[in-house]
């Protein structure tokens, strides 16, 4: 089930900090001071585990997948479709046969647009999407649209940073071809009301595609019971290998879309007359994979699954509603994004404190934050800001990190004189 | 738990953030419009966000007589388009351009502010308080923002300038 956090249990018993020595990157120094990553909305860090997969493939059994007989082509072949069984697993999927690898978010919302949305689309049919999506969620669609004449549809925000409901029930009935929507706002934290929006969509036989980069990381995914048309995500925001991601597809749609790109493995037989494509998912994974990218994502699954994500939800809500206590008591923060449902991340502004003399001074305490529109630059707009900070938990945070933030924005204030 | 922050580290800060710096940043000079304009360029910064409007005016005796600027950005982007301003108004688009160059690369750590001062001639003078970006990397492209603009708006280049 996906849930959202607030109804996870918090269990005073979820102890996560043995995980944190799983993360080599995380024993170092930054400028003098042990390094405090929250940035990992941006990207996670990888386990042991993780960085031993890859290397293990490429010491032991680096071959190119699905072809030749040879014993290290098998063992490539083994652990390339092993790595998409559990990843299959992890989500919930039917079936193995919808789970695509892609090189990340990006490429499955492309793919979508271009695959499963473009033959059908028309001129003035409609695509809609939320005001706070990430560019990603937005520029493959308009790119859309102009192949198209299709138009985009946006649904509001409200000042916390939720999901102008009312507006989206009208929306959602005014001939939509496409519901493209987040699943957790990666600037804000929304998590959005996703079995609501998807059963809204459903009674008006609009197909729905979840870009679930920041929601896969923080809490349970079923597919199933999103009962979604697509659900995208990436490797590398949840401690895999960049370069790797996945498009789930229920099989019905795979079946009947177009191959995406065009090239080898994703073919039965080629002849000049014409070219038999492969079963799926392989019909949609033209060319060499990304095959070390799918080892490892497939030791992140194993990994995050070995410590569980009902425990990581709730060890990460219990982490932010601590980060947003201790933030609110910093005098001249302003926080941006205060949805009643939210996880892993705060935005927010000190004073008149330009974000990235923030990120700097912090950086030179050796805490790692992002700053600035975090790709997502219409959300900046709503709010009328030019770009924010942004503390961001995965499940190898603790308290101490967020008391070394906050003691770091007390040095901002005193270099800026606030 | 507040750690004592090195002195060395510090020091790095506080010699970004100097006085001057932060006194610009604040109170930025020749903020606004340009009623007679002749020339103006568009500088962005896409990683950050960080946008400025550079606005001249070049007189017919290739002197720039005013400058001023308007955007939003960090305190170093801030800093440095108001602390060019102040510096170029009353040199010739040459003179700015050669000064341009000898900041950015001061700045970017290619040329060192003494042997500025030998070779070229170039007294970098008030804006030697940008030299803290240095130690920097990654604000480096803040510093040189506004330089980049008014690059593009002499040489009249149609397409922002960006730090990228």
């Amino acid at each position: 089930m996906s849930k959202p956090l607030q109804t996870v249990k918090s269990d005073p018993h979820v102890d996560l900090s043995a995980c944190r020595t799983d993360f080599p990157v995380l024993a170092q120094e930054i400028n003098g001071e042990p390094l405090v990553y929250l940035d990992s909305a941006a990207s996670a860090q990888q386990p042991e585990s993780v960085i031993d997969a890859v290397a293990e493939y490429h010491r032991h059994n680096h071959a190119n997948v699905h072809r030749g007989v040879h014993t290290l082509s098998h063992r490539a072949t083994e652990a390339y479709e092993a790595a998409r069984d559990a990843i299959a697993g992890f989500i919930n999927a039917r079936s193995r046969r919808e789970v695509v690898f892609t090189s990340g978010t990006t490429e499955s919302i492309n793919l979508v647009a271009q695959s499963f949305c473009r033959p059908g689309l028309k001129r003035g049919d409609r695509i809609l999407l939320s005001q706070l999506e990430h560019h990603s969620n937005i520029v493959p669609w308009q790119l859309l649209c102009e192949q198209t004449g299709a138009e985009l549809l946006v649904v509001p925000i409200d000042e916390r940073g939720e999901l102008d409901l009312v507006t989206f029930n009208r929306q959602i009935e005014s001939g939509v071809k496409i519901l493209a929507i987040a699943h957790v706002s990666n600037a804000l934290g929304t998590v959005l009301p996703a079995q609501e929006l998807i059963r809204r969509a459903q009674q008006h036989g609009v197909p729905v595609l979840l870009d679930g980069a920041q929601a896969v990381p923080h809490m349970p995914v079923d597919v199933q019971a999103l009962d979604c048309d697509f659900y995208a995500f990436s490797g590398h925001k949840m401690c895999g290998p960049t370069g790797i991601g996945i498009l789930y597809a229920r099989e019905q749609h795979l079946e009947r879309m177009p191959p995406y790109q065009g090239g080898g493995d994703m073919i039965l037989e080629v002849r000049f007359e014409g070219t038999t494509y492969n079963d799926l998912p392989y019909k949609f994974e033209a060319g060499t994979p990304n095959i070390s990218g799918a080892i490892g994502l497939g030791a992140a699954v194993r990994y995050l699954t070995g410590i569980g994500m009902e425990r990581i939800a709730a060890h990460e809500s219990e982490l932010l509603r601590y980060m947003t206590e201790r933030l609110s008591e910093v005098p001249g923060i302003r926080l941006i994004g205060t949805a009643r449902q939210k996880a892993s991340l705060q935005s927010f502004l000190l004073d008149d404190i330009h974000p990235h003399d923030l990120g700097t001074i912090v950086d030179h305490q050796g805490v790692a934050i992002r700053t600035g529109h975090h790709c997502a630059m219409p959300v900046m707009d709503f709010f009328g800001v030019p770009g924010t900070a942004r503390a961001s938990l995965a499940l190898y945070n603790n308290r101490d990190d967020v008391d070394r933030l906050v003691a770091s924005l007390t040095k901002a204030k005193e270099i800026f004189g606030r | 738990m507040n750690r004592a922050m090195s002195d060395l580290s510090t020091g790095e800060l506080r010699d970004l953030y100097r006085e001057l710096i932060l006194d610009h940043a604040r109170s930025p000079r020749h903020f606004g419009k340009l009623p007679a304009l002749t020339h103006s360029a568009e500088g962005l910064n896409p990683l950050c966000g960080d946008k400025l409007k550079l606005y001249l005016q070049i007189d017919d005796d290739d002197r720039i007589s005013d400058a001023a600027f308007e955007g939003s950005g960090c305190a170093i982007s801030v800093a440095s388009a108001s602390l060019m301003t102040d510096a170029i108004i009353g040199m010739r688009t040459g003179e700015a351009l050669d000064f341009a160059k000898a900041l950015i690369g001061a700045v970017t750590g290619r040329i060192s502010s003494e042997d500025l001062g030998e070779d070229s001639q170039i007294e970098l003078g008030k804006l030697q308080a940008l030299q803290g970006v240095r130690e920097f990397p990654s604000r480096v492209k803040c510093a040189t923002l506004a330089w980049h603009a008014m690059n593009s708006a002499i040489r009249q280049e149609q397409r922002p300038a960006s730090t990228e």
